[in-house]
């Protein structure tokens, strides 16, 4: 693919910096170009940028939704949003849930795409298996766990059970509420597993052959060659994943909010879950829609704090386009 | 195959290297991916047997793997096994139901609108899936073969609207569609697949650079308009790719709980979609809700509703498989 045409030097890159150089627009192509992208231009001015600042111009109004009249009532809702500890408390839980998601979810993908990576022909038979949880809907997900971590009568707490370990109410104690929906994170891990696996296969293997002259062991080799060598999808997964992780809903609301019976609705209020109770269920768009431009915020600098530290350890193998 | 882990020291190295100046070249000759090509290439299988491990390491790793796969089919097969199971039993945790019940599959459908619900997510996700494929490829069409000033800036955008995190259009997008007045009808579902999808551009746009310019240059000289090249050639050529964005929109549509949570959830439960009726099902039984706690109705539905699932990822699975590893590898 032209993925591979890329990667070889001299071949586009430089035809097209010629072409660039001496580039005369044909008005009938260029008007052409535009027409066939003019469906993404105008989603992109009405549902992204249109959308965004109407957002922030909302996240500073009371917005009455009888008159559709967005009356501008200056920084209040920030103050409120700062005020209200429901928020920090939401804050808080969903950077605890991503600061223990994040990091599980890279180590338990990574750990099964080298498994995999190293078992060849059966490789396929398991990397179908293992990728049967990102096929099961969420609900379908949160409904049988919702079963199976049952603090009494649940499957896991049996089989804990069976080693002598006294299962907690993972769905009822503040403390195990995070760890639930982890592990239910985690049993979906495949799509990222399939990223690391098709990155694995990308490392050439004559690093580990000339590694392996020189006397490097097994451990050497993974930490010298193949974590710098898959660096850059370790990065692209640590940030899609934590975008995701701050933006967790599906789960927590199905086994939490979806009725009024939470028995732990401090430890399971997320960020994304009370930010909707704001918006869809109370009806305040306009804290709604602060606490999203705050989240955005949020997303933003850390999304920019990954790629500084990235691009410091990340390695590229000049196949950027 | 990589020699990562625990390798053993081998008296039986380079059997088959000469393979090894083979098999990158080899790779890119095909427009399925260099990754497909590799996996079967019989290269890689001779340099496996380069360095046998031994027996032990091999059990070792299969019967590992076979315990993680175990891990991972469990709580799809309890699922199956609790939806054959008398009420009482739901809990009894057994992988062989004790009595089987399948009645619950024909009482589920008195109990819950489940043929409505499978029926609506079904309308949903196919009109998602048909419009962004159309849309999307459109405009990747449009990045991919004109040449327009401004065309790398505003491709840069689709890129980073990737990455703008859905919370924040929420509202606005609610508002949009309300004073458009379509709040109550289905198109908030999928209207927004009108306009194209990021990731789906850059997918099909990665694949129409893959075909040869000549093609198109040949067929404007015998006299077809624009539109003409991208409906007559590329369309026809980017059939693997375009059922990639079909089946992840349709997947992606099919799961979507939070806009039937935003756009549906006032209406009645007839015009639920499937992840909504769940939700509803799920409390609708609960004990704390005052249910009788039918969980095996649930299980049922929700083993209903995965299915579709399972079966597009029979059809697709190499789609699925290839379609992700593409999106990492945009990073």
């Amino acid at each position: 693919m032209s993925a591979d045409l890329a990667r070889k030097p001299g071949t586009r890159g430089t035809k097209r910096a010629a072409r660039r150089g001496r580039v005369k627009y044909n008005r009938r192509e260029a008007l052409a170009g535009y027409l066939f992208i003019s469906p993404w231009i105008i989603g992109f001015v009405v549902f992204m940028l249109g959308a965004m600042a109407y957002s922030l111009v909302i996240s500073f109004s009371r917005y009455n939704l009888a008159t559709n009249v967005a009356r501008p009532v200056g920084t209040a809702n920030y103050a409120l949003l700062f005020d209200d500890p429901k928020v920090a408390l939401s804050l808080a839980n969903t950077l605890f849930y991503a600061v223990m998601a994040v990091p599980l979810e890279i180590c338990v993908a990574l750990g099964l795409a080298l498994l995999l990576n190293r078992v060849g022909r059966g490789a396929g038979f398991f990397r179908t298996v293992y990728y049967l949880p990102k096929m099961t809907p969420s609900v379908a997900t949160a409904s049988v766990f919702l079963l199976l971590l049952n603090g009494n009568t649940g499957a896991i707490n049996q089989a804990l059970g069976f080693f002598g370990i006294s299962g907690p109410q993972w769905l009822i104690d503040p403390a195990w509420v995070k760890p639930s929906i982890v592990l239910m994170t985690i049993w979906g891990v495949s799509g990222t597993m399939v990223i690391f696996l098709a990155a694995l296969k990308s490392v050439p293997r004559d690093l580990y052959e000339v590694a392996a002259l020189d006397g490097a062991g097994p451990v050497r080799k993974f930490f010298a060659i193949t974590v710098p060598m898959i660096s850059g999808a370790i990065f692209f997964n640590v940030i899609v994943l934590t975008i995701a992780a701050l933006q967790v809903f599906d789960q927590a609301y199905l086994l939490f909010w979806r009725d009024q019976t939470n028995s732990s609705p401090e430890s399971s209020l997320f960020y994304g879950i009370y930010l909707f109770q704001q918006a869809f269920r109370e009806f305040n768009f306009g804290f709604a829609s602060a606490m999203a431009w705050v989240l955005f915020v949020i997303i933003l600098l850390i999304s920019l704090l990954q790629v500084k530290i990235g691009n410091r350890y990340v390695y590229y193998e000049g196949d950027k386009n | 195959m990589a020699t990562i882990g625990t390798t053993p020291p081998n008296p039986t190295p380079a059997t088959a290297n000469p393979a090894d100046p083979a098999d990158p070249a080899k790779a890119p000759e095909a427009t399925g991916g260099t990754r497909r090509t590799r996996r079967t290439a019989p290269a890689g299988r001779r340099k496996r047997r380069r360095a046998p491990r031994s027996t032990a390491a091999q059990v070792a790793l299969w019967t590992l793997l076979i315990v993680i796969s175990a891990a991972f089919l469990y709580p799809l097969v309890w699922l199956i096994s609790a939806s054959l199971k008398p009420r009482a039993e739901v809990f009894d945790n057994s992988l062989i139901p004790r009595n089987l019940v399948p009645g619950n599959y024909v009482e589920v459908w008195n109990q819950l609108p489940l043929l409505q619900w499978v029926g609506n997510s079904f309308v949903i996700a196919l009109l998602a899936a048909f419009l962004v494929t159309v849309s999307s490829s459109m405009v990747a069409f449009g990045f991919a073969y004109f040449r327009f000033p401004g065309r790398s800036i505003l491709f840069g955008l689709v890129l980073a609207t990737m990455m703008l995190p859905g919370a924040v259009t929420m509202v606005p997008q609610y508002l949009i569609w309300k004073n458009l007045g379509v709040l109550g009808t289905w198109i908030p579902m999928f209207g927004m697949n009108l306009f194209g999808s990021a990731f789906y551009i850059f997918l099909q746009r990665q694949f129409f650079l893959g075909l040869p310019r000549e093609l198109f240059e040949a067929a404007r000289i015998d006299g077809a308009s624009y539109f003409g090249l991208f409906r007559r050639i590329a369309l026809p050529l980017s059939i693997p790719s375009l059922v990639v964005i079909f089946i992840f929109e349709f997947q992606a549509s099919w799961n979507n709980l939070q806009s039937a949570l935003i756009y549906l959830n006032a209406g009645s439960v007839e015009g639920f979609t499937a992840p909504l009726g769940i939700a509803y099902a799920m409390t609708k039984f609960s004990p704390t809700n005052g249910g009788q706690g039918d969980y095996q109705y649930v299980m049922v539905a929700t083993l209903l509703i995965t299915l579709p699932m399972l079966v597009l990822f029979a059809f697709g699975q190499r789609h699925f498989i290839e379609g992700v590893a593409t999106e990492g590898r945009k990073g």
